[in-house]
């Protein structure tokens, strides 16, 4: 890497001292880029083996790419940490201006330990980090509210990320997640669980650096070239119309979207929540993250009226896409728009991961459908399928639990059903609630063998959908597919491209994209970098207690009608077997 | 030539000329940008587009001790960066905040009306205006 590039400096936060420091890290940026390379590497040095995810000494990574602030669609900061809902590898990605400000601010990377007494969150710009006392904004029911105080008291004005936690990272539920510019969330895993434990509010982080490039001549003409990519080609279209919601209308008819936990897996309700249909009738505006110019981040607006004033009406921006019109919408059998939006704004006022609050919500319903828990479980709330007003209070109600059920259910349904049964229909793959792609085997396998068990590990649903659905595939062929892909995602996640623009950056434009910066590899010693992070990933989840034997599947699976018609127990018991020798 | 905001409702907040502007210095990242994009105050009310009106008696200018801003005709100022001695109160003098601060070298970054910025906006916010004699800019 170039001498005075800042990506190699590590600011480190300890706080439960209040102090910091600040090292040169270029050993581990020169062997693994970046992002999700050396975070890897920070979480294997700073997390004590067998640590409980809550312990102080439990660390928060924070990690961005040698193409940030460089080249457009990098801008993703890679955050890692002990999973407190799976007990492994924590890992999850976001945009906004994340890793631009980490960038700008003059770092490559963040390590943050220790717990503080009292709640606070970080002010870091100009090279200092300041503690402040955030004991006012903790309890505040819309998380929201505190990220609008940060911002009015904060400098650094369009410059500026603010990540922030809800309720429910104060509480610590497992799958709370960490939002930042208020749309774009570090949803995956429990991070806000984390920051929870340590009495961290949130993080107000700033700079405008210079990065300095090799050769301006070059850099000018590849940025041009990968601009004109992601603005002319089609590549990036379908984001940036319709967005990802596009989606909903094809899976569900080639019967692959879950619909009321996964009972079906198509309804003849959809329209109304189509992307089309909700772009239609709700969209608003298109949002971007810095330095994209794709602006995939769709606002609707939510009108309501007051039922006591009929001259007035609350107004609510709500972001949506793919995966929360089916975990909010379809997984709960709610194909009402508005109350669709009603339910994925109140999930965001508590600061939770969309996709997990929807499949505990759907298990719940079966649970009671199956008389397998009470009504006094769940505060006698009403529940039933499509019921939006009903899921609002539980969400309300699992982000701040008040009865054993509820507790067990803000951990998650891997763990509620080990307490409560019900494992047969509890929507999740290594403990992590699904994503909406019934698609076939390649989309569960991708679930299961994911080194965070995300459908965006190795794109499993892109092989079914691509190649099962018309020829076969042997399990084995499946696995080596997946595992190919997660190397190659291994170096996005690295130089901190967002997935979705996959289709420009290949490994040799990377190469190219790299080389300006000072980084010499070609796209094949890529691809084994890739390989060594994907299983340096595994060496900590193994550490960790991850084993493949003890994956639980639930039967579900089994019983839905999927496009490919292939998810057999057969299938997927070879895949795994398959993958275990070659990761073990 | 003089940059103008079309219009601002269609800003996505990408910053792709915040980039872009930074950019004519042959380097990456920000620290040269004289143009700003920041919320109206959430990023749901949308995003005001910060650049220099090219006034015709700049305020900036005048409050400058050294002379190293001098006005230009038609509007705007030049900066001679060796008479600047990085006192900052062009920057305080600026009340839309269009003047931006080089950190690197201590110095304002004065907007020279290129329109490169302009090239990189793939949502028609910006635009650059020709000058016709006589005829006042009504930019935003």
């Amino acid at each position: 890497m170039l001498q005075n590039d800042t990506l190699s400096r590590v600011l480190y936060i300890d706080l439960s001292k209040k102090k910091y420091f600040i090292k040169d890290r270029k050993d581990l940026f020169e062997k693994y880029l970046g992002g999700t390379g050396v975070a890897t590497e920070l979480l294997l040095e700073e997390c004590p083996e067998g640590i409980d995810a809550f312990d102080a000494e439990s660390p928060i990574i924070f990690a961005v790419g040698p193409l940030t602030g460089v080249f457009p669609l990098a801008s993703k900061t890679c955050a890692m940490f002990k999973s407190p809902h799976t007990g492994d590898l924590g890992e999850s990605h976001a945009g906004g201006r994340s890793a631009i400000a980490i960038r700008m601010a003059g770092y490559g990377a963040i390590v943050i330990k220790g717990k503080s007494e009292i709640p606070i969150y970080l002010s870091i710009a100009n090279g200092k980090v300041v503690f402040k006392n955030a004991t006012t904004l903790w309890g505040m029911k819309d998380g929201s509210i505190a990220a609008r105080v940060m911002r009015q008291t904060e400098g650094g004005e369009g410059l500026r990320a603010i990540f922030r936690i809800g309720l429910a990272g104060e509480n610590m539920s497992t799958f709370a997640n960490v939002t930042t510019e208020t749309y774009r969330h570090f949803g995956r895993l429990g991070l806000g669980a984390i920051f929870g434990s340590k009495m961290l509010k949130g993080i107000v982080i700033s700079g405008k650096q210079m990065i300095e490039v090799s050769n301006k001549k070059e850099y000018r003409l590849l940025y041009d070239k990968i601009y004109n990519m992601a603005t002319e080609s089609p590549l990036m279209q379908k984001y940036h119309d319709v967005g990802t919601a596009i989606n909903i209308k094809s899976l569900n008819s080639a019967r692959a979207l879950p619909v009321k936990n996964l009972q079906m897996s198509s309804t003849d309700a959809i329209e109304p929540v189509t992307g089309e249909e909700i772009a239609k009738h709700h969209l608003a505006r298109r949002v971007a993250c810095a330095h994209c110019p794709v602006a995939c981040i769709h606002l609707a607006y939510l009108r309501e009226a007051y039922d006591d004033d009929p001259y007035f009406y609350k107004t609510t921006p709500v972001c949506y896409d793919f995966e929360l019109i089916y975990s909010l919408g379809t997984m709960v059998g709610i194909t009402e728009p508005k109350g669709l939006l009603k339910l994925i704004d109140v999930v965001e006022q508590v600061g939770v991961d969309a996709m997990s609050m929807g499949v505990v919500l759907a298990w719940i319903t079966e649970m009671l459908e199956k008389k397998k828990i009470t009504s006094d479980d769940i505060n006698n709330i009403s529940i039933n399928w499509g019921d939006a007003e009903a899921y609002i209070e539980l969400v309300k109600n699992i982000a701040k639990p008040t009865t054993e059920f509820l507790r067990a259910c803000a951990k998650g349904v891997s763990f509620a059903s080990s307490v409560y049964g019900g494992k047969e229909f509890a929507m999740q793959f290594g403990k992590n609630e699904m994503p909406g792609y019934h698609t076939g085997p390649a989309g569960y396998l991708g679930f299961l063998i994911g080194a965070r068990h995300s459908h965006l590990d190795n794109g499993g649903y892109s092989v079914d959908q691509k190649d099962l659905i018309k020829t076969d595939l042997s399990p084995e062929q499946v696995i080596d597919k997946l595992l190919d892909e997660e190397a190659i995602r291994q170096i996005l996640s690295s130089i901190a491209v967002c997935f979705f623009a996959r289709g420009i950056y290949d490994l040799k434009l990377v190469s190219e994209a790299i080389q300006l910066l000072g980084f010499e590899y070609d796209e094949h010693q890529l691809h084994e970098i890739g390989k060594q992070i994907h299983l340096k990933k595994y060496q900590f989840k193994m550490r960790e207690g991850f084993k493949f034997d003890k994956l639980i599947i639930p039967e579900r699976i089994y019983e839905t009608v999927d496009p490919t018609g292939k998810i057999t127990k057969e299938f997927i018991r070879k895949g795994l077997d398959y993958a275990q020798n070659l990761i073990n | 030539m003089k940059l103008a905001v079309k219009d601002a409702m269609r800003c996505v907040g990408c910053q792709s000329c915040m980039f872009a502007c930074s950019r004519r210095s042959g380097n990456a990242g920000l620290s040269n940008t004289c143009i700003g994009i920041k919320s109206a105050g959430g990023i749901s009310k949308g995003y005001n587009v910060i650049v220099c009106r090219s006034c015709v008696n700049p305020p900036c200018a005048s409050v400058c001790p050294t002379g190293a801003l001098v006005p230009k005709e038609g509007g705007g100022v030049r900066l001679k960066s060796s008479k600047c001695i990085g006192c900052g109160l062009c920057k305080d003098a600026c009340i839309i905040d269009a003047v931006y601060w080089n950190e690197h070298d201590d110095k304002p970054v004065i907007c020279i009306q290129c329109g490169y910025c302009v090239y990189y906006c793939p949502y028609e916010v910006l635009e650059l205006i020709k000058d016709v004699k006589g005829v006042d800019h009504v930019a935003e």
